[in-house]
């Protein structure tokens, strides 16, 4: 992506989800506000590129979206009405923020998640179509069919523009959150496809997440996320080596992580702490600056972060926040114990190459030589992603 | 807006439980039903007799088979109609129904 791109996409950003939010609370329809300003951000990139950002570019679109309503009034009878409220309506001045309501009906778990994810990018954060089958490495025609079918599902079903109250607050947010992780996730470490990692996309989940945080003041979850997403960046300088190989957590440069950023999502941390409400995101963000704070890897505060992970199972108890504890144990006690501890998951984890992978460590150091292969074999024939297969296969050479 | 809810449960549905937990089953479906009745939002709806006693047509062939079109191991047990004003409405009132395993809930298409 060029410099001017980049550019271009920020102001998408800044711009796309207000003009939304703003477009469906007075229109009343979340598929035709969302295709007009995505008509406008596409006419948009035929121009600005040439001819520069407009000096006030939320009116451009604004405007723009305007007058593509106009143009379909023409062509749609049916519509006219709804049509002619967009082309008649001037934006108040000082409109209040309607892209919280926005997330939670992009987010909404009547939608399936991959349609959260594309509705979410597409309609909060400006991306174009286009831009987010290249993120995903998914063909262009079937994510537009996706995101037509979801915002078709919104409209017939009435799933409602509102942030949700009470009682229903806490699972939505939940699943708001699940969404942007897994957007963060998918651009930090791909899960296929020959490049390691989509930076672009982890950025725009983390611009999310912020802007979340912003609109739910009162919420520690948001800002756990958030605080986990930074200190994951902070560290990606260190995750790969020259030729384009991961490098494990032990073995990275800690002198190039960015510890300034270490250092505010820490601040993150302890805001969101100060609120009392534990929660799963601000665990795990926990324990990433645990990692993130020592100053080497054989000065790990392992005992903190199993304690850490034993809390985090209140919460999130799956088998791999057990495989991690296990982990940790495996630092404090002998590796024995975390052995045991690994195998009451192996029916559980059989599909997950870190499982085996780190079984195949613990084996290895128990002088297991033939078992220690046989797992990280397995490992290996379990990932996709280049880096990580690399890594196992300089394993096995020994 | 108007929506159908389908409840699903197992296929041979109540014919199977035990009399005194039908009773009980069917006490808590009638405080339900009475109660979102009386507030005007459940406008119709009725149990279904179990799938063993469906008959399948297929008008284009004139074949009349026993069973219901598709063999499964749950299906639909009743159904309702509501008026509600979104989504989340129905969602809601779907979690509080006492009796079977899951409730699909469909738009009804109206006015064309």
């Amino acid at each position: 992506m060029s410099t001017a791109e980049a550019a271009i996409s920020r102001v998408f950003r800044e711009e796309a989800g207000r003009l939304v939010g703003s477009l469906v609370r007075r229109v009343g329809d979340f598929d035709l506000a969302e295709e007009l300003v995505q008509d406008a951000i596409v006419e948009a990139l035929e121009h600005w590129p040439a001819d520069g950002v407009p000096a006030n570019p939320g009116a451009w679109l604004a405007l723009t979206a305007r007058r593509k309503a106009l143009d379909r009034v023409r062509r749609n009878a049916r519509l006219a009405e709804k049509l002619q409220l967009v082309a008649a309506s001037e934006a108040p001045p000082e409109e209040a923020d309607d892209r919280l309501r926005l997330i939670f009906t992009c987010c909404h778990p009547a939608l399936a998640r991959e349609a959260q994810v594309a509705l979410t990018l597409r309609a909060v954060a400006g991306l174009t179509t286009a831009a987010i089958a290249h993120a995903f490495l998914a063909n262009e025609a079937s994510v537009a069919q996706r995101i037509v079918r979801a915002k078709r599902k919104i409209v017939r079903t009435a799933i409602p523009y509102r942030v949700p109250t009470g009682a229903e607050l806490a699972a939505r947010l939940e699943e708001v959150l699940a969404v942007l992780y897994l957007m963060f996730n998918e651009g930090y470490l791909a899960s296929s496809g020959p490049a390691p990692t989509r930076p672009p996309l982890a950025e725009d989940a983390e611009w999310l997440c912020g802007l979340l945080a912003n609109l739910m003041p009162r919420e520690p979850e948001p800002l756990g996320l958030l605080a986990l997403m930074r200190i994951h960046r902070a560290r990606a300088l260190a995750r790969f080596d020259a030729p384009g190989q991961l490098v494990l957590l032990q073995d990275q440069d800690r002198s190039l992580w960015d510890h300034v950023l270490i250092a505010e999502a820490g601040k993150l941390i302890e805001r969101a702490a100060a609120m009392r409400r534990a929660g799963p995101y601000q665990l795990q963000a926990a324990i990433a600056a645990v990692h993130a704070e020592s100053p080497s890897w054989e000065a790990t505060d392992w005992t903190q972060i199993a304690a850490l992970y034993g809390l985090l199972l209140r919460h999130l108890d799956t088998p791999v926040v057990r495989l991690n504890r296990a982990i940790a144990i495996s630092h404090v006690a002998d590796a024995e114990h975390a052995l045991e501890l690994l195998d009451d998951l192996a029916e559980a984890l059989d599909g997950y190459h870190l499982f085996h992978a780190t079984r195949g460590d613990l084996l290895h150091e128990l002088d297991r030589p033939e078992e220690a292969r046989s797992a990280h074999r397995r490992a290996l024939a379990l990932t996709e992603n280049p880096a990580e297969r690399s890594l196992l296969e300089r394993k096995l050479v020994f | 807006m108007k929506y159908m809810l389908m409840f699903i449960g197992e296929s041979e549905g109540s014919d199977a439980m035990a009399p005194e937990d039908l009773k009980a089953m069917y006490a808590q479906v009638g405080e339900w039903w009475q109660k979102h009745s009386e507030a005007g939002v459940l406008v119709g709806g009725h149990e279904l007799q179990p799938a063993s006693t469906a008959t399948t047509v297929e008008p284009r062939t004139g074949a009349v088979t026993d069973g219901p079109f598709v063999e499964a191991k749950e299906s639909i047990g009743g159904y309702g109609i509501v008026d509600a004003a979104d989504l989340d409405t129905v969602i809601a009132m779907a979690k509080t129904w006492p009796a079977s395993s899951k409730v699909e809930i469909r738009p009804i298409v109206e006015g064309n």
